[in-house]
C-alpha cells in the first residue's frame, strides 16, 4: 500500500512546529501504524533526514506509551491504542495527518513525543491506597463479591495513555481521573481514604490546566481500555460528598 | 577469585527466617543518612523504591519511559504464583520451591528459591492490600489458574492483565512516597555507566533523554532493576526499549554475569508474518488451560485449513509426548515440541512456522461466554494482528523469545560481586536457573522488591555507617562520565550509511540461529566469529543522525545496540562452555534418541559467572558450584 504522511515536526518544546510530507511506498498491509513509522524512518535515515520522534514501548497495547493524534483522532481510526492499529485500516493512497497529543498541559518533547508528566502528578496526589509493605492481612480476609471486583478492574484497566485529554475539547483529564477513583473507591480497601482522595485528585487535576468536562464523551470514544464515561458522573457524585464534609468540617 | 553466595546455615526451611532475626538493621536516624539509587521503577524496582522509601531512606530512581508506569512489567498478562493452597489442591510452599528448582532444570540455588517461594504468600496480601483488583469467585474469594509446570492451581491473575495491574500497584505505592519526598523519581532518564569509588558502587552516569545532559548521582548504594536482555534477539515479546545496557556496563566495570545463555523462548506467540515486523506478541500461557495444541500428522496437510482435517489426522504432540502434564508441560520443552513437529515439515501458516492452539474443545464443553469471560482481550489482540477469529479457527502459535534467566551474579543479599552493586528482578539470575516456569518473574520481582532486599541491604550499609558519601565532583565521577561523553560522540561522528535497526536485525537474526532454540558447537564458533565483524561494521558505518543535546531516539538505540553486539557474543561463548543440554539450553549434541535434553550434573551443576577481562579478549568463566543440600537431582520428566 502507499500513502503520503503530513507529519508534524517540532524539534523542542520552545521551538515552532511545522507539517511536512512524506510518502510512505510499499507498505504491508499487516504492518502496524508503527512498523509503517519505522519504515519511513529507515528511508529518512538514508536520505540524511533525521527519523520522526515518536513515542512507543511495549507495542502490544498495555504500555500507554504511544500516543499519536491521526487524522485527528487521538490513536486514529478504531478503538484501540497507536501500537495496535494496523495499515489494513487504511485505504491505499490516504493521506494520513499526523500529529502529537494536544493538550496544554502536555507541551511537546520532539515531533510527536510529548510530557505526560502532569498524569504522575494527579496520582501523586493521593491516586493510592496508603499500605505499608508487609503489615497486610490474609488476602482472602475480605472477601470481595465478583460483580465489585470486576466492577474496578474495568475502571483499573486504564493504561494512563492520555488520550481522553488529548481527545477532549477542553482537555479534560475526568475520565482518566474518575477511573482511579473508581477503582481505588470501589474496593474495601480503599475506602478509608475515599473523601480525600477524590477531593486531591481533582484539584491536583484543575492545577495542571486540565479542563472541566462538558460531557462531549469524545474521551471515551477514544479510550483503548474502553472506560465508560459513567465513571466520570460516579466520581462528580463522589466529590460533591466529600466537598460537603469538609465544608461542615467534618472528618475526611 | 571465589564467589561466596553468603547462604544462612541451618535447615532450607528457615534459613531465611534465621537470616531475619539476625539481619543487620539500620536506626531510622541511620536510614535518613543513606541514599540508594535504583535504576528501573518495574515491579523489583518499583517495589523496592517504595518500601526503602517508606522505610526512610533517601531514594532516587530512574527509567528510560516518560512514566514509570509503562515499566515493561506492565505486559505481563498471564499471572503470578502464590503458595497460598487457597484451592485447597495440595500446595504449599515445598510445592512450589521444588516446582520452580525442577523447572529451572536443577541449575538453581536451592536458597534462594526456597526463600521466594516462602515470601510469595505476603504479595498476594500486599497486593490486595494495594487495591489490586485479583480475579474472584462468585462468594468473593480469590481465583486461581494453573500455568505450566505444576499440578496444581496457585496461580493469581487480574484478567489478562496481571502485570498491568501488579505494576500499577506497586507505581501507586512508588507515587505515595513521591509525594511523601522519600523518592525522588527521574523519568525518560537512561542509565549509561556505573561508577566505582575504590571498588564500591556508588555512582551512576545517566542521559537526560529529553535534554541530552550527561551527569552523574551518587549514592550509597546501587540497585540495578533493568530487567531482561531478550531483545538481543531484536524479535522478542520484550518493549521495544528493554535492553542489556546497565547490567552490561555494569559487567564492563567488574560485575560478573551468570549463566547469559539461558533464556526463554515462549511456546505460544503469534508468528512472523513478515521482515517488517518490530516485536513478536505474547499469547498467555494460561490460554494453555484450555487450548490444545496440535499440528498435522502428516507434511501433507500443512497447507490445508484446520477444519479440512480431520481428528485423527491431528498430532496432539504435547498431550501425546508428556501425558500427566500434557498442554502444561513446561516452556522449553514446549517450545521445542513445535520447532520440532515444523521442522518435520508439519507447520502450518505462512512460511510453514506455526502450530495450532485450538479452543473448540473448551468452548463445546464451557460454552463461548466462559471463554470469552477468561480470555476476551487475548482473542481480541489475536484478531487486531492477524485478522483471524480465533473462536472460530485455531490460532495460529509460535515460540518467540521472552525471558532471559541469565543475569548479573548476586548473593543470597541480591549483592553482585561489586560491593554495593545489587541487582534484582530479572536483571540478576538467581531464581529460575536454565528455565523459569510460567507465572514465577512476578512474584520474583515484587519478592526481591518488596520482601528480599529491605531485609538485605543492611548487610552492605552496615559495612558503611560513617562513611562519607562520594561527590559527584570526584575524579571517579569525571572520569567515568568523560568516558561516556566520549562514546556517545563517537557514535554521532561515524555518519555512515547503514541504520541502527539493520544492523540490529541482522545480530538478531544470528542469535537466533546459532543460539535460539536449538544450539550446537559449529554454529556457536561461527557467530563468535561473526558477531566482531558485525561490530567492527557497526562502528564504522553505522548512521547516527542528529546531535545529542537532544531527544536523540536513533542515539538511543545506537547505545543499546552497541551493548547488545557485545553482548551477544558472550552469550554464545557461554552456550559453548556448557556442554549439556539444561532448560532452555539445548545443545543438539546432548540429547536422548527421542529428543529430551541430556543433562550433566557430574560436570555442570554450577553457576557460570563470567568475568569481563577487557575489549575484544575472551572473558574469564568463574564457577559457583550448586551445592543442593534438599534437592536429590533428578532427570526432569514431566511424561
Ligand atoms: C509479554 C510478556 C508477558 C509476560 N507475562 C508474565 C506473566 O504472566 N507472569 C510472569 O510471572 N511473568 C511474565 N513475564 C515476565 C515478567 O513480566 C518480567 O520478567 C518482569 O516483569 C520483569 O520485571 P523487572 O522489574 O525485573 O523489569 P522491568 O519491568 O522490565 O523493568 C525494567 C525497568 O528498568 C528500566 N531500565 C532498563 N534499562 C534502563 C537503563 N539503561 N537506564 C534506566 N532505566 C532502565 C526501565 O525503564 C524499567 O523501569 C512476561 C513478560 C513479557 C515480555
Ligand atoms: S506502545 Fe505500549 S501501548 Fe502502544
Amino acid at each position: 500500500m502507499n500513502f503520503t504522511l503530513r507529519v508534524w515536526r517540532q524539534n523542542g518544546p520552545a521551538e515552532p512546529g511545522r507539517f511536512e510530507e512524506y510518502p510512505a511506498l510499499d507498505i504491508p498491509a499487516d504492518a502496524s501504524f508503527l512498523e509503517m513509522l519505522d519504515i519511513v524512518n529507515e528511508g529518512l535515515i538514508h536520505k540524511g533526514v533525521e527519523p520522526v520522534q515518536f513515542d512507543h514501548d511495549c507495542r502490544e497495547g498495555i504500555c500507554g506509551t504511544c500516543s499519536l493524534t491521526i487524522d485527528g483522532v487521538p490513536h486514529g481510526p478504531g478503538r484501540g491504542t497507536t501500537c495496535q492499529l494496523y495499515m489494513r485500516k487504511f485505504q491505499d493512497r490516504d493521506v494520513i495527518t499526523i500529529e502529537p497529543f494536544r493538550a496544554a498541559p502536555f507541551p511537546v518533547v520532539r515531533d510527536l513525543a510529548v510530557d505526560r508528566r502532569a498524569f504522575d502528578r494527579i496520582i501523586q496526589s493521593g491516586g493510592f491506597i496508603s499500605e505499608r509493605t508487609g503489615s497486610a492481612p490474609d488476602a482472602n480476609a475480605t472477601p470481595i463479591p465478583k460483580p465489585t471486583a470486576d466492577f474496578a478492574m474495568d475502571a483499573a484497566a486504564c493504561i494512563g495513555c492520555a488520550a481522553c485529554a488529548a481527545a477532549c475539547p477542553n482537555s479534560s483529564a475526568m475520565l482518566f481521573v474518575s477511573a482511579k477513583i473508581g477503582h481505588l473507591g470501589l474496593l474495601p480497601q480503599g475506602i478509608a481514604e475515599k473523601n480525600r482522595r477524590v477531593l486531591n485528585l481533582v484539584r491536583t487535576m484543575d492545577e495542571e490546566g486540565f479542563g472541566n468536562c462538558s460531557n462531549y464523551y469524545a474521551c471515551e470514544a477514544v479510550c483503548p481500555a474502553g472506560i465508560p464515561a459513567s465513571f466520570i458522573a460516579r466520581m462528580n457524585r463522589e466529590y460533591t460528598a466529600a466537598s460537603v464534609k469538609e465544608a461542615i468540617g467534618a472528618t475526611l | 577469585m571465589s564467589l561466596d553466595p553468603k547462604i544462612p546455615a541451618g535447615p532450607l526451611d528457615q534459613k531465611w527466617t534465621h537470616f531475619k532475626n539476625h539481619a543487620k538493621l539500620i536506626s531510622p536516624a541511620n536510614k535518613r543518612k543513606f541514599k540508594i539509587l535504583i535504576v528501573g521503577s518495574g515491579l523489583a524496582g518499583g517495589a523496592a523504591a517504595a518500601t526503602l522509601g517508606e522505610q526512610g531512606f533517601n531514594i532516587e530512581c530512574f527509567c528510560y519511559q516518560d512514566s514509570p508506569r509503562r515499566a515493561h512489567s506492565i505486559a505481563a498478562q498471564g499471572g503470578i504464583n502464590a503458595a497460598k493452597n487457597y484451592q485447597n489442591d495440595g500446595d504449599s510452599v515445598y510445592r512450589l520451591f521444588y516446582d520452580t528448582i525442577k523447572g529451572g532444570d536443577f541449575r538453581s540455588r536451592e536458597a534462594n528459591v526456597y526463600r521466594l517461594a516462602e515470601v510469595s504468600t505476603s504479595i498476594i496480601d500486599q497486593c490486595v492490600a494495594q487495591g489490586v483488583p485479583f480475579a474472584r469467585e462468585y462468594g468473593g474469594l480469590l481465583a486461581n489458574r494453573s500455568f505450566g509446570g505444576a499440578q496444581v492451581s496457585r496461580t493469581f491473575y487480574a484478567r489478562g492483565q496481571t502485570g498491568q495491574q501488579l505494576l500499577l500497584g506497586t507505581y501507586q505505592a512508588l507515587s505515595a512516597q513521591v509525594a511523601a519526598g522519600s523518592v525522588k523519581m527521574f523519568p525518560r532518564t537512561e542509565m549509561l555507566d556505573l561508577v566505582l569509588v575504590d571498588g564500591h558502587a556508588k555512582g551512576i552516569v545517566v542521559r537526560d533523554m529529553v535534554t541530552g545532559e550527561i551527569r552523574s548521582h551518587a549514592g550509597d548504594a546501587v540497585l540495578l532493576c533493568t530487567g531482561g536482555y531478550g531483545n538481543v534477539f531484536y524479535l522478542s515479546t520484550n518493549a521495544k526499549g528493554c535492553n542489556v545496557s546497565a547490567t552490561y556496563r555494569a559487567y564492563k566495570r567488574g560485575a560478573l554475569f551468570a549463566n547469559p545463555c539461558y533464556t526463554q523462548i515462549h511456546p505460544t506467540c503469534i508468528p512472523v508474518s513478515g521482515e517488517y515486523q518490530s516485536k513478536l506478541t505474547l499469547m498467555s500461557e494460561s490460554l494453555r488451560n484450555d487450548g490444545r495444541v496440535w499440528a498435522p500428522k502428516r507434511k501433507e496437510d500443512a497447507g490445508k485449513l484446520p477444519q479440512e482435517i480431520p481428528e485423527e489426522a491431528r498430532d496432539y504432540f504435547l498431550e501425546r509426548k508428556y501425558p500427566s502434564y500434557g498442554n502444561l508441560a513446561p516452556r522449553d520443552i514446549s517450545s521445542r515440541s513445535a520447532k520440532e513437529a515444523c521442522d518435520e515439515g508439519r507447520g502450518v501458516g505462512p512460511g510453514g512456522l506455526g502450530v495450532y492452539l485450538d479452543f473448540a474443545d473448551s468452548i463445546n464443553r464451557l460454552t463461548r461466554p466462559v471463554i470469552e469471560e477468561r480470555y476476551s482481550n487475548l482473542f481480541e489482540m489475536y484478531e487486531n494482528i492477524t485478522g483471524e477469529n480465533a473462536y472460530e479457527r485455531p490460532m495460529r502459535i509460535y515460540p518467540a523469545v521472552h525471558y532471559t534467566m541469565g543475569g548479573l551474579w548476586v548473593d543470597y543479599n541480591l549483592m553482585s560481586n561489586i560491593p554495593g552493586l545489587h541487582v534484582l528482578g530479572e536483571a540478576n539470575f538467581s531464581d529460575h536457573g536454565a528455565n523459569r516456569l510460567g507465572a514465577s518473574a512476578l512474584m520474583q520481582g515484587l519478592a526481591d522488591g518488596y520482601f528480599v532486599i529491605p531485609y538485605t541491604i543492611g548487610e552492605y550499609l552496615s559495612t558503611q555507617f560513617g562513611k562519607p558519601r562520594p561527590q559527584t565532583t570526584d575524579a571517579a565521577f569525571q572520569q567515568t562520565e568523560r568516558e561516556v561523553r566520549g562514546r556517545v560522540q563517537q557514535l554521532l561522528d561515524i555518519k555512515g550509511s547503514r541504520t541502527v535497526d539493520s544492523f540490529h536485525r541482522e545480530l538478531g537474526l544470528l542469535i537466533w540461529d546459532k543460539c535460539g532454540m536449538a544450539r550446537d558447537r559449529a554454529g556457536l564458533e561461527s557467530a563468535i566469529q561473526r558477531i566482531p565483524q558485525l561490530r567492527e561494521e557497526f562502528w564504522k558505518t553505522v548512521s547516527v543522525l542528529g546531535k545529542g543535546e537532544t531527544f536523540n531516539q536513533s542515539l538511543e538505540k545506537a547505545g543499546r545496540v552497541a551493548d547488545f553486539l557485545e553482548f551477544g557474543e558472550l552469550m554464545c561463548r557461554d552456550a559453548l562452555d556448557r556442554e549439556e543440554s539444561c532448560g532452555g539450553h539445548f545443545r543438539t549434541e546432548y540429547q536422548t534418541p527421542d529428543g529430551e535434553a541430556v543433562r550433566d550434573d557430574a560436570n555442570y551443576h554450577f553457576v557460570s559467572a563470567w568475568r569481563h577481562e577487557g575489549d575484544n579478549v575472551p572473558p574469564t568463566r568463574l564457577k559457583e558450584p550448586l551445592a543442593y543440600e534438599h534437592v536429590k537431582l533428578a532427570t526432569r520428566s514431566y511424561k
